[in-house]
C-alpha cells in the first residue's frame, strides 16, 4: 500500500514525542523492559485460551475456534475527545430511533422527500410486519454499536451504525480485565474511566423496556443461535455477567400469549428477550419458514405487546449501507440539529453518475455490499490486484444497486507491540450505547479493533484483525 | 434453571465420568495383558465389550491387538465413548451450560480439553501410555476438585452428581456383567491362577485392588468381590453407593422444588431392592439376572430424570 502517505498516529508525534493523552502512559512504557512485556503478551494469550474467549470462523472446519489477537498497548482517548464523540453518538442514536418509529408509522420523512421512497419500499431490511407496531417504551435500538474512524486531530467519521445486533462488547470487557490483571500499577497511576458496569447497565436498560403489562421484576433472557454461532462466547459471557438465562429457540414456546422458557420446574414467562438471532430467523411463522433458531409465533406475541424484543425487528433498515448516505439529513430532520459526527462521503452505485465515477476510480475506493457485514464481499481498491479489480467491476455493472463506494480513508494508527518495538497499525472504534425510556447510557471507550498486518485497513476479526483495550481518561 | 441447562450439566458430568472409566479400563487391560494373561487378545476383546463398543470396533478392525484397541478406546472420535470423544462432548456441554459453572470448573474442563487434544493428536505408543493415562486421571481430578471446592450446593450441583452416579453405576454394573462368569461359585477354584488374574482385572477396572485388600484382608473370593462391588457403600464405585447418591440428590431436588416426580418412585424402589438383598440372595437368584435388571433400572432412572426435569422439549 501507499507507504509514503502520512497517517495520523494517535500516540506518536514523531521525534520521540507523544500526544498529550499518551504522556503518562509513555512515561510508564519507557521504563518497562521489553522482554517482560513480551512475556506478558504471551500470558494474555494463554489467559484468553483458558477462559475460552474464542470465536468460531464461518467457512472453516466445524468446531474451529480462534482467538482474537489482543495487543497490550492501550488506545487512549482524552476526556475532551470523548465528550464530543459521546454527544455525537447520542444524537445519532436518537435520530436512528426517531427514524425507525417514523418509517414504520407515518413515514413523514418519505413525504418530505428527504429519503427516496424506493429505498425503503424495495429494501429487504424493511419489515412490513412492523408497520404500525410500537415497541414497548418506543425503543427500537436498545443496543447500538456505532463504528467510528479517525483521520486527524479533530476528524471523526461514522463508518456504520450497527443497529441490529452489534457484537464485540465482551472483548471490550475482557480486554480491560486482562489489562487490570497484567498491569495493575498502570491503573493506579493513570485514571481511566471504568467499563465494568456495562452488564449491570445493560440488564437495567433492558428491564426498563419491559412490556407495560409486566408486573414485578421483569425476566430478561438472551436468545442465542447456539454454540456453533461465531459469537457464542459473547452470548454466554453476557448472560453470565447479567445473571440471566441463555436460551435457544427450542427452549421457548408460546403459552397463553406469552413467550415462556422450559425450566426444570415448568414453563416460565420471559418479558424481555435480548436476541442475538437475525430478523429472518426470528419466527418461522412470520419470516423464514425453515428457521430452526427462532420461536414460532413470537411476532404475534410481540404485536400483542407481551414481549420486548431487543433490538426490535426491522431495525436493519436504519443501518443499511444504502440508507447510510442519508444519515446526516435524517438526523437533521428529526433532531433539528446538524449532525455532530461526520459521515464518510458515499457513492450510491444505484445512481448512474455515481456508478460511472466508481468504475473510473475503482483502484482508489472501498466498495461495500449494501447488505454485507463482517468485511465479507468488500473490495479495498488500493490493495486489490488488477485481476480482482476487473472481476469486481463486472459484479458492479451486473447489480450496481447492491453496492456503495467510499474514498479510502487515511485511518488513524495506534502502535502495537511487536518484537521489534512499537509499530503503527490502523484502528477503528466501536462504542456501545444503551437506550431505554430512562435515557441513554454510553460506556466510555468501546472496542478498538486493529488491523495487525502493516498497512492493512481491514480490522474485522474474521479477517485477521485484533483488539486493544480502549481508555477514556478521567478529566 | 433451564431444562436444557440441567441436561447439559448432567451430560457434561456423565461424559467426564465416562472418559475416566474408559481410561481406567484401558489401564487395567494394559496391565493384565502385559503381565498376566496368556491370551492378551481375549483380554482386549473383553475390555472392548465392557466399554460397550465392541460391535463398532469389529466393523473397523480384524483382531484385537493392543495398539488397535488402545487407539480405538483412547483417540478414535468415531467411537463415541473414547476418551477423546468423551472429553469433546463434556466440553461441548460445558460451553452450553457455562453460565451455570464457576470460572474454576469451566477453566478446569477447558484446560483438560486443550491438554487432551494436544496429547492425543498422534497415536500413543505403549511406552507413553502410562504417562498419558496418568494425565487423564489428573485432569479429571482437577475438574472434580473444582466442582467440590467452588460450586454452590444447589440444583446445579445435584444435576452434576446425578450424571456421575448414573454413568458410574452403569460402568461398574457392566464390568460385573462381562466378567460375571468368573464370579460364579461353580467356576471358582480358589487360588487358581486363572481366577486370580480375572479378579485382579475386575478390581483394577474400578481402581479398587488395594482398597479391596484393605477391607477384606485375605478373604478374596467371588462372593466377597461381588459383595464389595454391589453392596459395600464405603466404596465410591459400588452400585449401592451410586444408588444412594441418586437418592440423596433427587431428594434435595424434591425438597428444593417442592415436588416429587416419577423418578423419585423409581429410585425408592431401587433402594428398597438393594436394601432387602444380600450377596447370598443375589447368588441364589442368579448374579447375571440381578445385574442385567440393575442395568435396565439404572437406565430407566436416567431417562425418567431427563423427562421429569425437562432436559429436552
Amino acid at each position: 500500500m501507499n507507504k509514503d502517505r502520512q497517517h495520523f498516529d494517535e500516540m506518536l508525534l514523531g521525534e520521540d514525542g507523544v500526544r498529550t493523552p499518551y504522556s503518562e502512559y509513555q512515561q510508564w512504557f519507557s521504563q518497562e523492559d521489553p522482554t517482560r512485556l513480551s512475556k506478558k503478551s504471551k500470558e494474555a494469550e494463554a489467559f484468553f485460551r483458558r477462559t475460552g474467549i474464542t470465536f468460531n470462523v464461518y467457512g472453516q472446519a466445524a468446531a474451529q475456534e480462534r482467538l482474537i489477537p489482543f495487543d497490550l498497548i492501550p488506545r487512549i482517548i482524552a476526556n475532551r475527545e470523548w465528550t464530543k464523540l459521546s454527544k455525537g453518538i447520542e444524537q445519532r442514536v436518537r435520530g436512528v430511533n426517531a427514524f425507525l418509529h417514523d418509517i414504520y408509522h407515518r413515514q413523514e420523512i418519505l413525504r418530505a422527500g428527504v429519503v427516496p421512497v424506493d429505498l425503503i419500499a424495495k429494501n429487504a431490511a424493511f419489515l412490513p410486519q412492523m408497520i404500525g407496531v410500537t415497541p414497548p417504551g418506543n425503543v427500537y435500538t436498545h443496543i447500538v454499536g456505532t463504528d467510528i474512524v479517525r483521520t486527524g486531530e479533530d476528524d471523526f467519521f461514522v463508518l456504520e451504525d450497527n443497529a441490529r445486533t452489534p457484537s464485540g462488547v465482551s472483548y471490550m470487557l475482557e480486554n480491560r480485565e486482562t489489562m487490570l490483571q497484567m498491569f495493575p500499577e498502570l491503573f493506579s497511576q493513570i485514571k481511566v474511566q471504568p467499563v465494568s458496569d456495562y452488564p449491570k447497565n445493560l440488564r437495567r436498560s433492558l428491564a426498563a423496556c419491559a412490556p407495560a403489562g409486566c408486573n414485578g421484576k421483569p425476566t430478561v433472557a438472551i436468545l442465542t443461535p447456539g454454540i456453533h454461532n461465531s459469537a457464542y462466547f459473547e452470548h454466554s459471557f453476557l448472560a453470565d455477567q447479567m445473571g440471566v438465562e441463555l436460551v435457544e429457540g427450542h427452549d421457548l414456546r408460546v403459552i397463553d400469549g406469552h413467550i415462556t422458557m422450559r425450566t426444570t420446574e415448568g414453563y416460565q414467562v420471559i418479558d424481555v428477550l435480548y436476541r442475538r438471532v437475525d430478523d429472518d430467523y426470528l419466527d418461522p411463522l412470520n419470516f423464514r419458514p425453515d428457521s430452526m433458531l427462532g420461536v414460532p409465533g413470537i411476532m404475534d406475541v410481540y404485536r400483542a405487546g407481551n414481549i420486548t424484543i431487543a433490538n426490535a425487528p426491522g431495525t436493519g433498515i436504519a443501518d443499511d449501507k444504502a440508507i447510510y448516505s442519508y444519515m446526516p439529513d435524517i438526523i437533521e430532520f428529526y433532531t433539528g440539529e446538524k449532525a455532530i459526527l461526520k459521515n464518510v462521503e458515499t457513492f450510491r452505485c444505484s445512481e448512474p453518475d455515481s456508478l460511472k465515477y466508481v468504475l473510473d476510480n475503482l483502484a482508489d475506493l472501498v466498495v461495500k455490499e449494501v447488505h454485507g457485514s463482517g468485511g465479507y464481499g468488500m473490495l479495498v481498491g488500493p490493495a486489490a490486484s488488477k485481476k480482482e479489480l476487473a472481476a469486481f467491476a463486472a459484479k458492479l455493472r451486473k447489480s450496481p444497486g447492491n453496492y456503495i463506494a467510499q474514498p479510502t480513508l487515511s485511518l488513524s494508527t495506534v502502535p502495537i507491540f511487536t518484537k521489534k518495538g512499537l509499530a503503527p497499525r490502523h484502528v477503528d472504534l466501536r462504542p456501545f450505547a444503551l437506550v431505554s425510556p430512562d435515557g441513554m447510557n454510553i460506556t466510555p471507550g468501546g472496542l478498538t479493533r486493529v488491523a495487525l498486518k502493516a498497512g492493512s485497513l481491514v480490522v474485522n476479526s474474521s479477517q485477521g484483525g485484533g483488539t486493544k483495550d480502549t481508555w477514556v481518561l478521567e478529566d | 434453571m433451564l431444562g436444557k441447562t440441567a441436561g447439559g450439566l448432567y451430560w457434561m458430568f456423565r461424559f467426564l465420568e465416562r472418559s475416566e472409566n474408559t481410561a481406567r479400563l484401558i489401564e487395567a487391560g494394559f496391565r493384565i495383558a502385559l503381565t498376566r494373561s496368556k491370551d492378551p487378545e481375549a483380554e482386549w476383546k473383553s475390555v472392548l465389550t465392557t466399554a460397550g463398543v465392541r460391535v463398532m470396533y469389529d466393523q473397523k478392525y480384524d483382531g484385537y491387538t493392543a495398539s488397535d484397541a488402545i487407539d480405538f478406546l483412547l483417540r478414535d472420535t468415531d467411537n463415541p465413548s473414547s476418551v477423546m470423544s468423551s472429553i469433546n462432548n463434556a466440553r461441548q456441554n460445558a460451553r452450553l451450560v457455562r453460565t451455570a459453572l464457576t470460572t474454576e470448573v469451566w477453566e478446569a474442563v477447558n484446560e483438560s480439553w486443550m491438554a487432551m487434544k494436544a496429547v492425543l493428536k498422534t497415536p500413543i505408543t505403549e511406552t507413553k501410555l502410562p504417562a498419558v493415562l496418568g494425565e487423564i486421571r489428573r485432569h479429571t481430578a482437577l475438574v472434580r476438585g473444582a466442582v467440590h471446592g467452588t460450586m454452590l450446593r444447589n440444583d446445579i450441583f445435584d444435576f452434576t452428581q446425578l450424571g456421575i452416579a448414573i454413568e458410574r453405576a452403569d460402568n461398574t454394573a457392566r464390568i460385573i456383567d462381562v466378567k460375571y462368569y468368573t464370579l460364579l461359585p461353580s467356576a471358582s477354584f480358589v487360588g487358581s491362577t486363572l481366577d486370580n488374574v480375572q479378579w485382579e482385572t475386575i478390581l483394577r477396572s474400578v481402581s479398587a485392588h488395594r482398597s479391596f485388600r484393605w477391607l477384606n484382608n485375605d478373604d478374596i473370593s467371588p462372593m466377597t468381590i461381588a459383595d464389595f462391588l454391589i453392596f459395600d457403600s464405603r466404596f465410591p464405585r459400588s452400585l449401592s453407593f451410586c444408588s444412594r447418591t441418586l437418592e440423596d440428590n433427587l431428594g434435595y431436588l424434591a425438597k428444593d422444588y417442592g415436588t416429587r416426580l416419577p423418578c423419585h418412585d423409581l429410585i425408592d424402589a431401587q433402594r428398597q431392592r438393594l436394601r432387602s438383598s444380600t450377596i447370598e440372595t443375589v447368588f441364589e437368584e442368579g448374579l447375571h439376572q440381578f445385574i442385567t435388571s440393575f442395568i435396565r433400572e439404572n437406565n430407566a432412572i436416567g431417562l425418567q430424570i431427563e423427562q421429569d426435569y425437562r432436559f429436552v422439549g
